[in-house]
């Protein structure tokens, strides 16, 4: 991969393409990596957040985390602030799976506990959990029913019993994106969703039980704070969005904002997957309003899946959940824009943040957290591959160099085809097992695609966070059980 | 039905070319390729079920746009796999028109070998090109 020669080291994280790179730049472009991150990157992730710099609106730089790689108009770990005035709403900021994310539960159980149940804890979680193409959730609903849903998030799951209230409290914007409005929404769009809530999904969408090793806790403090007490604490986390709902919300809005965006609003954008349309128009408030209900359906989705796997835990080690701890540590949103207040040359402005495959990370105190974590700040959860393992990290004072953003997953680098080509899923499975990886899938060719060495080293991508100060190690988890769709 | 999946373009998702000789061959092989990222061996789906489809676009490549995102929306809504039974493509004045009979059968995944669910078509390196043989397209599925 060659990096353009432009490109002006900041920091040891910073990386800085300046307006001059191209035509039409408002701001300059900062991708954060260490230096093997950077060099390892594709040459897209430098065409791409250049282009967002050309965003009518845009404030202060376009960012690329360092898990970048590729993506439809804006790079996968792309992060754009807009002027909510005079500034763009981009679906291509977002992604078609709107709010996909990733939602971490600690139980109070140990890995001893857990590893003589493993097998019939994954199978249970494998047979409960609906996932791969076409599948649909237990919760049936109506089309009205459905409506309603998207515009409450989670709030919907407490009244029918899927949620704890304090489940709401862990979750980024308590699990409601308010202002989501139904009647802005296709029927299209309700109906590739309404039958689809508590369903995984597919690609690299899974849940995974983990084991907190103690030599694996950097932070005690902050560890304890997020409720990680006892050495080889097992927790699950998991990873999927608002499935055929949210990517149909970002279709029907692509194809609108290319109709109006050059004809109405004389906007040219470099990318038609940069189609865009003005904040404060009547395309941009509908987009803005029926993305939130895509994220809400997000939360929902998490937290139905989280009711089940409490489920299925409780009906294998024959306790309640709540005596199994099985609390939420967080849920994080992946793929969203949002109105936010931000400093910018020392000034509070409220600004529109598209954070793409990249995660919100609050620093301590921030407007926004549950107060159990004020001190610690937010906990931000980056899932690895399957093999390898993931990280809780906590956000930082130092964050606002990004719009308290950080990464989100350690990204692909080689194509799925290429993994099925090199790996056999029957295979990857048995030589997982032999690691103590329990792993369950719908199809062999997609666990193949999910191998490990398909990711990037998700080690090196939280070593760049902590470096460049977005987000802090907390504690590494290892992974022992997986269901993939 | 002439179409190929290229591997290099797209790490996290699945691109493909198809090519027809004429528009109408071209929207039926991207239609199998489609179905193929869904399913594996899509000759194996049963042309159970009729969808009639009609779609109008002022450009070729956003008709194409249009007509695979029919098949991802019956994937999800009806639980459908579809491949096209029959279709006509006419060039009128005010851009262009299809009409076209998809069959196939609800999705069974005892019968169907399950592939990666399709969230959407994307418009990234999207192209339709007219060729010396006949029409080339190239789209990235996001999986």
């Amino acid at each position: 991969m060659a990096q353009p020669s432009a490109l002006k080291r900041v920091s040891d994280t910073i990386w800085e393409l300046p307006r001059s790179y191209k035509a039409g730049m408002l701001v300059p472009a900062r991708v954060f990596g260490t230096e093997k991150l950077i060099r390892e990157m594709d040459d897209g992730v430098f065409e791409q957040v250049s282009n967002v710099a050309c965003l009518p609106g845009i404030v202060d730089y376009a960012f690329c985390m360092p898990d970048g790689h590729w993506g439809y108009g804006f790079p996968i770990g792309g992060v754009a602030a807009m002027d909510p005035e005079k500034g763009v709403i981009s679906p291509g900021g977002i992604g078609f799976d709107i709010n996909c994310g990733m939602r971490l539960v600690r139980t109070s159980l140990t890995y001893e506990e857990v590893r003589p149940r493993l097998k019939e804890l994954v199978d249970a979680m494998f047979y409960r959990i609906p996932s791969g193409v076409g599948s649909t959730g237990l919760v049936r609903l109506s089309h009205d029913e459905f409506r309603q849903v998207v515009e409450e998030g989670s709030k919907w799951c407490l009244k029918k019993g899927y949620a704890w209230s304090e489940d709401l409290k862990f979750t980024e914007e308590q699990g409601c994106f308010k202002g989501a409005k139904a009647s802005k929404v296709s029927q299209r769009a309700i109906e590739r969703g309404f039958d689809q809530v508590g369903t995984l999904g597919s690609g690299n969408h899974y849940c995974e039980i983990q084991v907190a090793r103690p030599e694996n806790v950097f932070d005690e403090a902050l560890a304890a704070s997020y409720g990680f007490t006892i050495p080889n604490q097992v927790a699950v986390m998991f990873h999927c969005g608002s499935r055929g709902f949210g990517h149909q919300v970002a279709t029907d809005y692509l194809q609108l904002f290319l109709k109006v965006m050059e004809k109405k609003y004389g906007i040219k954008a470099l990318d038609r997957e940069l189609a865009c349309a003005p904040f404060n128009s009547e395309e941009g408030q509908a987009y803005f309003a029926a993305m939130k209900c895509a994220a809400n359906m997000a939360f929902v989705n998490r937290q139905v899946i989280l009711h089940m796997l409490r489920q299925v835990f409780s009906e294998v080690f024959g306790r309640s959940p709540e005596e199994l701890g099985m609390s939420m540590v967080y849920d994080v949103t992946h793929n969203t824009a949002k109105l936010e207040k931000h400093l910018v040359k020392g000034k509070a402005r409220e600004l529109l943040v598209h954070r793409k495959g990249a995660t919100r990370a609050y620093g301590p105190g921030m407007e926004g957290l549950p107060p159990e974590y004020m001190e610690a700040g937010q906990p931000v959860i980056i899932g690895g591959s399957m093999e390898t393992g993931s990280y809780l990290l906590a956000g930082l004072p130092t964050g606002g160099k990004a719009f308290y953003t950080t990464a989100h997953g350690s990204g692909r680098t080689m194509s799925r085809h290429q993994a099925k080509k090199m790996y056999r899923g029957t295979k990857l499975q048995h030589d997982m097992e032999e690691r103590g990886i329990y792993v369950r899938s719908v199809t062999w060719g997609g666990l193949a695609e999910e191998a490990g060495a398909a990711y990037k080293e998700i080690d090196e991508v939280v070593k760049a966070t902590e470096l460049a100060g977005l987000s802090k190690r907390v504690l590494r988890l290892t992974p022992i059980g997986n269901i993939k769709g | 039905m002439p179409y190929r999946y290229l591997d290099d373009i797209a790490t996290a998702d699945v691109a493909f070319e198809a090519t027809g000789a004429t528009l109408e061959e071209l929207f039926a092989s991207a239609a199998e390729a489609a179905t193929n990222v869904m399913v594996e061996e899509p000759e194996r789906v049963e042309r159970k079920k009729k969808v009639d489809v009609s779609l109008k676009n002022e450009d070729a490549d956003m008709l194409l746009f249009d007509f695979l995102g029919e098949l991802i929306y019956y994937k999800d809504a009806k639980k459908l796999l579809l491949l096209v039974e029959g279709i006509r493509i006419t060039e009128g004045a005010d851009g262009y028109s299809l009409e076209a009979t998809l069959s196939g059968e609800e999705l069974d995944p005892k019968r169907h070998p399950l592939g990666a669910d399709v969230k959407a078509v994307t418009l990234h390196r999207f192209s339709l090109t007219r060729t010396n043989e006949g029409w080339r397209a190239t789209a990235i599925l996001d999986i």
